[in-house]
């Protein structure tokens, strides 16, 4: 079973046109997530963490909805049938 | 004949063009809306100009997007054109500054960044390589950020040599005769009054070097308080600010064309970043820093505004054109070296840089 990384609108283009993606969980973390994300959608996934692996800072990443800034961030485990929303913060002006 | 001006602003690329020899502009629809470019250059040592724009999306962090066809498509590298390697472990904040080099050198393309680093490409802009001797500098770790971020913001190839003369706020000057494999700091004579005195070898705030039509060897520089010019490629600075209103900007831009001829954009400190008056003016030099003429004709007053660091530059026209973007959403052309200024664009967004290029046969 996959998980489902839902994206917001203006990242759709990145993902081929859309904002759902079914993406094997790899390790079983966030970070792994990603980087199976990466190998598909490298320029999605620069959306989301930089190259040096952190997550942005004006992202948000939720899994299940829990924010994984309060769950162990790349480590945060993510089980198989997850949803994982990336949402854009409240910033800029 | 075209002659292209291109304007990144805090949200957005526009481009202006020229048909009737930069009498009158036609501004176009807005490219990569909503994004920031901080750097922009038009390459037109290929087959076809070729834009190039450093963007900061905001939420989703910098990237270089280029385009081929003057805006109307654009790409990017899909794994990034500029990349920290991962030993490094640092990341892209911020593009400042993009460069040609020159015509005989094919492909290659400078860029400078945030955080303090320097960069090369050999594709276009495609791909770029991090300038490893700059990085691994041993006084980059006291190179500190500026108000802007800590960033190379100006890079000077010399299409005649190995030299590479960069600028970066702070730190200062620094130049390589090796293209960029040794830098030295080359700052002398140049103030910090940030920092205790004597002013040091490096550290310095130094916001804008350009390069004077006379050789490689005469520069100017726009300080964090303070104009200079060498004569040396920077080994000594002697201050050109006499008779200028105040000696605090961002912006120096020299003519590519005609030797001593150089333009400041005065504001009245660094605790009060507006013109002089309340009027935007350009300060202009014929004698190399020796004296300078005041120069607004169709610049308004009332202004308290700034141009940034990259906010005026000239073009290869002749005689010289000089452009002036404006915080305040403003651009103005002119094409006589400063004598009289058109409003080429009005309410954009923050201009934080306008390149202009003669394009077209």
């Amino acid at each position: 079973m996959s998980v489902e990384v839902v994206l917001p609108g203006v990242l759709a283009d990145l993902a081929g046109g859309t904002r759902h993606l079914e993406v094997e969980p790899g390790g079983g973390t966030l970070g792994d997530l990603l980087d199976t994300l990466a190998a598909v959608h490298p320029a999605l996934a620069r959306r989301i963490r930089d190259e040096a692996g952190a997550l942005r800072r004006f992202v948000n990443v939720y899994v299940d909805g829990d924010d994984v800034r309060y769950a162990g961030g790349l480590a945060a485990p993510v089980p198989e049938g997850a949803v994982v929303q990336v949402l854009p913060s409240v910033a800029g002006g | 004949m075209t002659d292209l001006l291109a304007i990144g602003t805090r949200k957005g690329l526009w481009l202006a063009r020229s048909d009737d020899g930069r009498r009158t502009w036609t501004l176009g629809e807005p490219h990569l809306l909503a994004q920031e470019v901080a750097a922009v250059s038009i390459d037109t040592r290929g087959p076809a100009p070729r834009v190039l724009a450093g963007i900061q999306y905001g939420h989703w962090g910098p990237t270089v997007m280029r385009s081929d066809d003057l805006g109307a498509s654009w790409q990017e590298t899909e794994a990034g054109a500029i990349r920290f390697p991962g030993d490094t472990g640092a990341a892209l904040a911020r593009v400042w500054q993009l460069r040609p080099d020159s015509a005989d050198r094919p492909g290659v393309v400078w860029a400078g960044c945030e955080p303090h680093s320097l960069w090369r490409s050999t594709d276009g802009g495609a791909t770029f390589d991090l300038v490893r001797g700059l990085w691994d500098h041993p006084h980059r770790p006291t190179w500190e950020p500026g108000g802007g971020g800590g960033a190379v913001h100006t890079v000077l190839p010399d299409p005649a040599s190995d030299r590479v003369t960069i600028a970066m706020s702070t730190g200062g000057v620094y130049v390589s005769e090796d293209r960029g494999t040794s830098w030295t700091p080359r700052n002398s004579g140049i103030s910090a009054v940030f920092l205790p005195e004597p002013p040091p070898e490096y550290g310095q705030c130094v916001h804008k070097v350009a390069v004077d039509a006379a050789g490689p060897d005469r520069m100017y520089a726009q300080n964090h308080f303070g104009v200079f010019r060498t004569d040396d490629a920077g080994k000594a600075w002697t201050s050109i600010a006499e008779g200028l209103p105040a000696d605090f900007g961002f912006p120096v831009v020299a003519s590519p064309a005609t030797p001593g001829t150089a333009w400041v954009v005065p504001l009245v400190a660094d605790m009060q970043r507006v013109p002089p008056e309340g009027r935007l003016r350009v300060h202009r030099t014929r004698d190399a820093g020796e004296t300078w003429t005041e120069l607004g004709t169709g610049l308004p007053d009332r202004f308290w505004a700034a141009v940034m660091r990259d906010g005026s530059c000239a073009d290869e026209g002749d005689p010289t054109g000089l452009y002036v973007g404006t915080r305040d959403g403003c651009v103005y052309a002119s094409a006589d070296e400063g004598e009289t200024f058109t409003l080429v664009a009005d309410h954009l967004p923050d201009v934080l840089v306008v390149r202009a290029a003669r394009i077209g046969s």
